[in-house]
């Protein structure tokens, strides 16, 4: 038997070009994001890296955010791109405990794109924003050649206005707030993968796709002290937390047996060896309240459909900038961010 | 969740452990063969709640950490010719060769597709009859298989444009080479039961009785794996080195016969580089004579295998439970999930990556 060669070779260490996982929602992306663009642009209000600009104009506060739709397949269980353009850009809106105002939309269309199927996407944009009682004011619409396009992108922008004096940022959380998460996750990750893969469940998993306007509206009518609110998107409830944590310099501990996930969800999770605290959600927020309003807070929130499985997942410490798991037979780990895109494992 | 949740509970869990603490009376190194197993103690937290006299050392079953760096090379450049399709699972995808991976690869025009089975690969073959349809065939004994089926079934369907660039691996001859390193320090193995589950554990009889060592076949799940640790502790205090069976519900002595007989058919043993172990004679499968033509090197030229640089990572002595991966001081710095230096950190699976993600950075290097 040959003796073990106890060596290993040096790989290559960067990147030339843009990769997926640049636009995955974990370390790749706040690279990106942090070395280039803001590194670019530097000023005080870009920096905070939070969902929207908050921006002072005399006395009054507005919130500012854009975002673009890149989704395939365009349409899936629980809604579709048109309807998914305006909740995300309300969502972005809300998570500054802004009201949504006004939306702007962009179309990229690409050649020889169906127009039954554009104006079913239009009409679902405009009962989306009809139900949030938010107006679609200003547009542009381009076309480019066959191929080019994936058939069809949206890009929306939103100002919303800030009606109360919180402050809502990372910087705001506090050592004992609770952390309240809004309903289950992985919903609306699960749905996409399961139509790009031609996957079937028994019960077919819907996107939780979901404007979240009215359910924080409530939480800043009934006077609750909010410190920070934020949604779970494309890097799922872990690189929210963490982004958080990492932003606000304290630590958040979470228990695994306290974050909901429907059961088909995590039987996809398990057959394709994801983690759903790392799938991505469309109508899904954390929000950090002082413990005292903890109760009150997810008794508020389950009123509302889309929030019907609000819990308490955990509470904020001192240990430095970190995320604290206690694992469901009781170690603890703490929670990374995604590095890279999530990939199935060999076995 | 059913079959899932009864595995995960944590009355059951302290139980085992209340046993283990009363079984051990004295200092025990167990390593658990499967990368699998290694994320699930990482994850749940297994190793910090035993006690301080059972220590786990984490094995070399990550396939794709022990994928040698020049085959990995080779995948790339077939991927990068104008008329392949190349074909992988997931995870391989982002494991760095000597200058770039497969997703970068990707990002710069090749044609690299994820699928789920190999056998999806016949079928992009067939609908794309003008190109070659190459399938990077990597895994242990679970994997092989459900790949020499795919094999099988192009040359069956006369699938001519299809082939496998094959980095199969055989846990019987790792664990043999790192048994008789004379550094060697692992006293009893918790063996992967998906391996065994597809070649029985027959095999494993001899290692036992030649290394003296207690070997127990172990599932996945956190209460699998303490499990098998309060098995293999009970057989180290008994000095009982024989082969046991904790996974019963998917592991039987023999094996899945059908599947050893297509892999029979399909490969042929042959000797193959690890990543981070080097070269070990008898350690892996390559298309047998017969299958010579559904074979990537065989279409695309053979891997050029040369010197690996020696470097500061200390992936070897991680393997033989010398050292903790938060020990190298590559460790974090830099070598990290997304630019890994190490064979370790590569996949989720590798011990490195677990540790990386898991586990708390400040007590690196400590």
């Amino acid at each position: 038997m040959n003796e073990v060669n106890l060596n290993c070779p040096l790989p290559f260490n960067q990147h030339s070009t843009v990769l997926l996982s640049h636009g995955g929602g974990g370390k790749h992306m706040r690279e990106l994001v942090e070395n280039i663009i803001v590194k670019a642009f530097d000023n005080p209000t870009l920096r905070s890296l939070h969902d929207g600009a908050v921006i002072k104009e005399k006395n009054a506060r507005f919130a500012f955010t854009t975002d673009s739709y890149v989704i395939s397949p365009l349409v899936f269980r629980g809604g579709d791109i048109g309807s998914l353009s305006v909740h995300g850009t309300i969502n972005d809106l809300a998570m500054c405990g802004a009201k949504p105002l006004y939306l702007s939309c962009a179309f990229i269309l690409e050649e020889g794109f169906p127009f039954t199927l554009f104006q079913k996407i239009i009409q679902s944009m405009q009962q989306a924003a009809m139900a949030c009682d938010v107006t679609i004011v200003t547009g542009d619409t381009k076309v480019v050649e066959r191929g080019k396009a994936d058939g069809l992108y949206i890009n929306t922008a939103g100002i919303g206005i800030l009606e109360h004096s919180f402050d809502i940022s990372p910087k705001s959380i506090q050592i004992g707030d609770a952390v309240i998460l809004s309903g289950d996750i992985g919903r609306h990750g699960i749905a996409i993968m399961a139509e790009r893969e031609g996957l079937s469940f028994d019960c077919p998993i819907e996107s939780d796709s979901a404007p979240l306007w009215k359910p924080v509206r409530e939480l800043f009518q009934e006077r609750l002290s909010i410190h920070c609110l934020r949604d779970l998107t494309r890097g799922g409830l872990a690189s929210a937390l963490v982004e958080l944590a990492s932003s606000s310099g304290l630590s958040i501990h979470t228990e695994e047996k306290a974050i909901p996930v429907k059961e088909e969800v995590a039987g996809a999770c398990e057959i394709l060896g994801f983690d759903p605290i790392y799938v991505a959600n469309e109508g899904r927020f954390v929000a950090f309240v002082s413990k005292s309003e903890a109760d009150r807070t997810v008794d508020i929130l389950r009123k509302f459909p889309m929030c019907e499985n609000a819990c308490l997942i955990g509470y904020v410490g001192e240990r430095g900038g970190k995320v604290f798991m206690k694992s469901k037979i009781g170690g603890e780990r703490i929670v990374d961010m995604l590095s890279g895109e999530q990939l199935p494992r060999i076995c | 969740m059913k079959y899932l949740d009864e595995y995960r509970d944590e009355q059951l869990a302290r139980r085992y452990l209340n046993a283990i603490h009363k079984l051990a009376t004295k200092q025990w190194t167990i390593m658990e063969v499967c990368g699998g197993q290694t994320h699930s103690i990482i994850k749940y937290g297994i190793d910090e709640m035993l006690p301080k006299k059972v220590t786990l050392v984490h094995g070399p079953g990550c396939p794709v950490c022990v994928t040698a760096v020049e085959l990995i090379d080779k995948a790339i450049e077939i991927a990068n010719q104008p008329n392949v399709i190349f074909c992988s699972f997931g995870d391989m995808l982002r494991v760095p060769g000597t200058q770039t991976d497969l997703l970068t690869a990707r990002a710069q025009g090749a044609d690299v597709r994820m699928v789920y089975s190999p056998l999806d690969c016949l079928k992009i073959a067939q609908a794309n009859p003008q190109r070659e349809v190459v399938f990077f065939s990597v895994g242990f004994e679970t994997t092989a298989p459900g790949n020499a089926m795919a094999a099988y079934q192009a040359s069956r369907l006369g699938i001519g444009n299809f082939s496998l660039l094959v980095s199969h691996v055989l846990v019987p001859p790792a664990l043999k080479a790192l048994l008789s390193s004379p550094q060697n320090r692992i006293q009893g193995l918790l063996a992967a039961g998906h391996v065994c589950t597809v070649m029985g554990y027959w095999e494993y009889e001899e290692i036992a009785r030649v290394h003296r060592i207690p070997i127990v076949v172990t599932g996945f799940e956190p209460l699998d794996i303490l499990q098998g640790i309060v098995m293999c502790i009970r057989q180290l205090e008994e000095q009982r080195p024989i082969v046991t069976n904790q996974y019963t519900r998917s592991v039987t002595k023999e094996g899945n016969q059908q599947a050893q007989g297509l892999m029979k058919e399909v490969f042929q043993v042959v000797s193959r580089k690890w990543r981070g172990l080097g070269e070990i004679p008898a350690s892996g499968l390559g298309l047998s004579t017969q299958y010579e033509s559904f074979d990537a090197e065989f279409k695309f030229g053979r891997a050029q295998y040369h010197d690996e640089k020696n470097c500061e990572c200390i992936v070897g002595e991680i393997l033989q439970g010398l050292k903790k991966p938060n020990q190298c001081p590559l460790f974090g710095n830099p070598c990290t999930p997304e630019l890994p230096t190490g064979a370790a950190m590569v996949s989720a699976e590798g011990v490195c990556s677990a540790y990386y993600r898991y586990r708390y950075l400040s007590e690196a290097k400590s």
